[in-house]
């Protein structure tokens, strides 16, 4: 039982992660109908800028707190992951607006090996040790279950950009010109609306909240590598897909129904497994769940959309 | 004489290789209502979307208001007050009426005025305000084509183009969508109206172009080709 209570705030806190980085997928597909493989790669992107920055503060401006300076980092990740998430788009996706749908994609794929190897050249291709400037000691166990200081953060900033998220797409004149693109590009641009603007914006806030998961992935694991977006990304995808992807409401729950199922599932793989397996085999619940979503419900938990009548 | 508000000059439009639109020119004088005819095919739908902005031009000259606005995008276009109800209406199917209708107030900065206009369309279009909070994909289709037209509204246009606001919509729906479609002409608005209900179209509008085959053919008063042998022939199912 306290196996379980315990996996279940370790998948929780995985899975809000996991959420966060699916929104960036289903906003994009959600719009262009495209899957962008390079996301995974963006938030590798901001955990070494965030890495480097913070080294760089540590440095020159010791006396600064651990909050600050892990803050500071954070907003130097997200202003470059923004601007990454940009230059992308605009330099690789919107020539190929009109080809047909597999050139995106392997662009998106080339993408993702061109940010791989960039950081690579940078940053090498030895793991570093990201600073935990939040406690990752538990605090007081609370019904013989333990939470890290840096997993009640990762819970409360998970919930508040993903409330904050909700709020833009379903209550702001961008939001609603979102949405409006999403559904259908050349009425939208009947309307006045500069499509081109909104994809970007779509790609900007997605790098943005990559960059937030990236930096908390790695405040949480503390580690940070070039390609350490690999699986986080391909989990998130899998999130996406879950949930039903072009839906924000899927994305938010396929990342915490897979980081539930994967964490719960670590718990117990040796048990189910007679010993056989152990808890680094916890990666088969993510593919297993992709493959039988894509045989069963392709269109995943949320993905069935209003009827179009008439 | 003042500058007609749209005027096309042997306008070409090509799909590819293929040439839809043959060299056509025609003539709108502000506060106009006039009509484009013609069979399936023929390039009315093309015409209007070259004009709008979301299909190229592939030769002559669109002039609106006496600008030259072939290589304008169609964003931009909508902002100097040329609106287009697009064929098969185009309502966003995922969102509510009301923002539906917003959309159409999309590139506008003056809120009162919006709220103003929008209880307006509400007297004009009294179905639409019932169903405001509805999502838009659940209406019928001549509640979807009343959105249309309200939508377009709210931007205020100058010129308005309706591509076939009767498709698919049974008599007594037309007649309610033709009435308010009068009602926003005697307002001033200048509208281009293309319709294969050749009859009600003629009827209904002070001038009129035939189109055949990607090229203008006829042109007149509505009642002189209403009367006219040919078009009877052609378009109105008389042998």
């Amino acid at each position: 039982m306290e196996t379980l209570l315990q996996q279940t705030v370790n998948g929780l806190v995985v899975g809000s992660v996991y959420a966060l980085i699916a929104l960036g997928y289903t906003m994009v597909y959600g719009i262009l109908g495209l899957i962008n493989f390079a996301h995974g790669d963006v938030l590798m992107v901001g955990a070494l800028v965030a890495l480097e920055a913070i080294r760089l503060i540590q440095l020159h401006a010791p006396e600064l707190g651990l909050v600050p300076t892990l803050l500071a980092g954070l907003a130097v990740a997200v202003v470059v992951c923004m601007i990454l998430g940009y230059t992308i788009e605009r330099t690789a996706y919107r020539r190929l607006r009109n080809a047909p749908r597999l050139a995106p994609l392997i662009t998106a794929i080339g993408v993702s090996f061109l940010l791989q190897t960039l950081a690579m050249i940078v940053w090498g291709r030895n793991y570093h040790t990201f600073p935990q400037l939040v406690s990752t000691t538990p605090v007081e166990p609370i019904a013989g279950v333990f939470i890290t200081p840096v997993q009640i953060v990762i819970l409360v900033v998970s919930a508040v950009l993903m409330i904050g998220l909700v709020l833009l797409v379903n209550k702001t004149r961008l939001g609603r010109a979102m949405r409006a693109t999403a559904e259908n590009h050349r009425v939208a641009s009947l309307m006045g609306v500069d499509t081109n603007k909104i994809i970007a914006a779509t790609f900007v806030i997605g790098s943005a909240l990559a960059a937030v998961a990236g930096v908390m992935y790695s405040s949480n694991y503390g580690i940070a590598h070039y390609a350490m977006g690999f699986m986080p990304g391909l989990k998130a995808f899998t999130a996406a897909v879950l949930g039903g992807i072009g839906n924000l409401a899927g994305a938010m729950l396929g990342g915490i129904v897979l980081g539930l199922v994967e964490s719960i599932g670590a718990g117990y793989i040796e048990d189910m497994s007679f010993g056989f397996l152990n808890s680094s085999y916890q990666d088969i619940f993510a593919f297993l769940i992709l493959g039988i979503v894509l045989i069963f419900r392709p269109t995943g938990l949320l993905g069935e959309r209003v009827a179009d009548r008439a | 004489m003042t500058t007609p508000i749209l005027q096309l000059r042997d306008l070409r439009i090509a799909y590819g290789a293929i040439e839809a639109v043959k060299g056509i020119s025609l003539e709108l004088a502000a506060g106009e209502l006039v009509s484009l005819i013609g069979a399936n095919g023929a390039g009315k739908t093309t015409t209007l979307n070259a004009i709008a902005g979301t299909l190229g031009v592939a030769g002559g000259e669109l002039l609106y208001a006496g600008q030259r606005i072939e290589k304008l995008p169609a964003h931009k276009r909508l902002r100097q007050g040329l609106a287009l109800v697009p064929e098969g209406r185009g309502i966003f199917t995922r969102l509510t009426v009301e923002e539906n209708l917003r959309m159409g107030a999309y590139c506008r900065r003056d809120t009162e005025a919006v709220e103003a206009d929008m209880e307006r369309i509400f007297t004009m279009l009294p179905r639409v305000k019932e169903r405001l909070q509805q999502v838009a994909g659940t209406l019928s289709g001549g509640e979807q084509q009343m959105v249309a037209i309200g939508r377009a509204l709210l931007s205020r246009p100058r010129l308005l183009l309706l591509d076939e606001p009767s498709m698919g919509l049974a008599p007594l729906v037309v007649e309610k969508i033709f009435e308010v479609i009068r009602t926003v002409a005697a307002e001033g608005v200048t509208i281009l109206l293309v319709e294969q209900n050749a009859n009600l179209a003629l009827e209904f509008s002070q001038r009129a172009y035939v189109m055949e085959s990607g090229r203008i053919t006829l042109s007149g008063s509505g009642a002189d080709l209403l009367a006219d042998p040919k078009v009877r022939a052609a378009y109105l199912g008389e042998a």
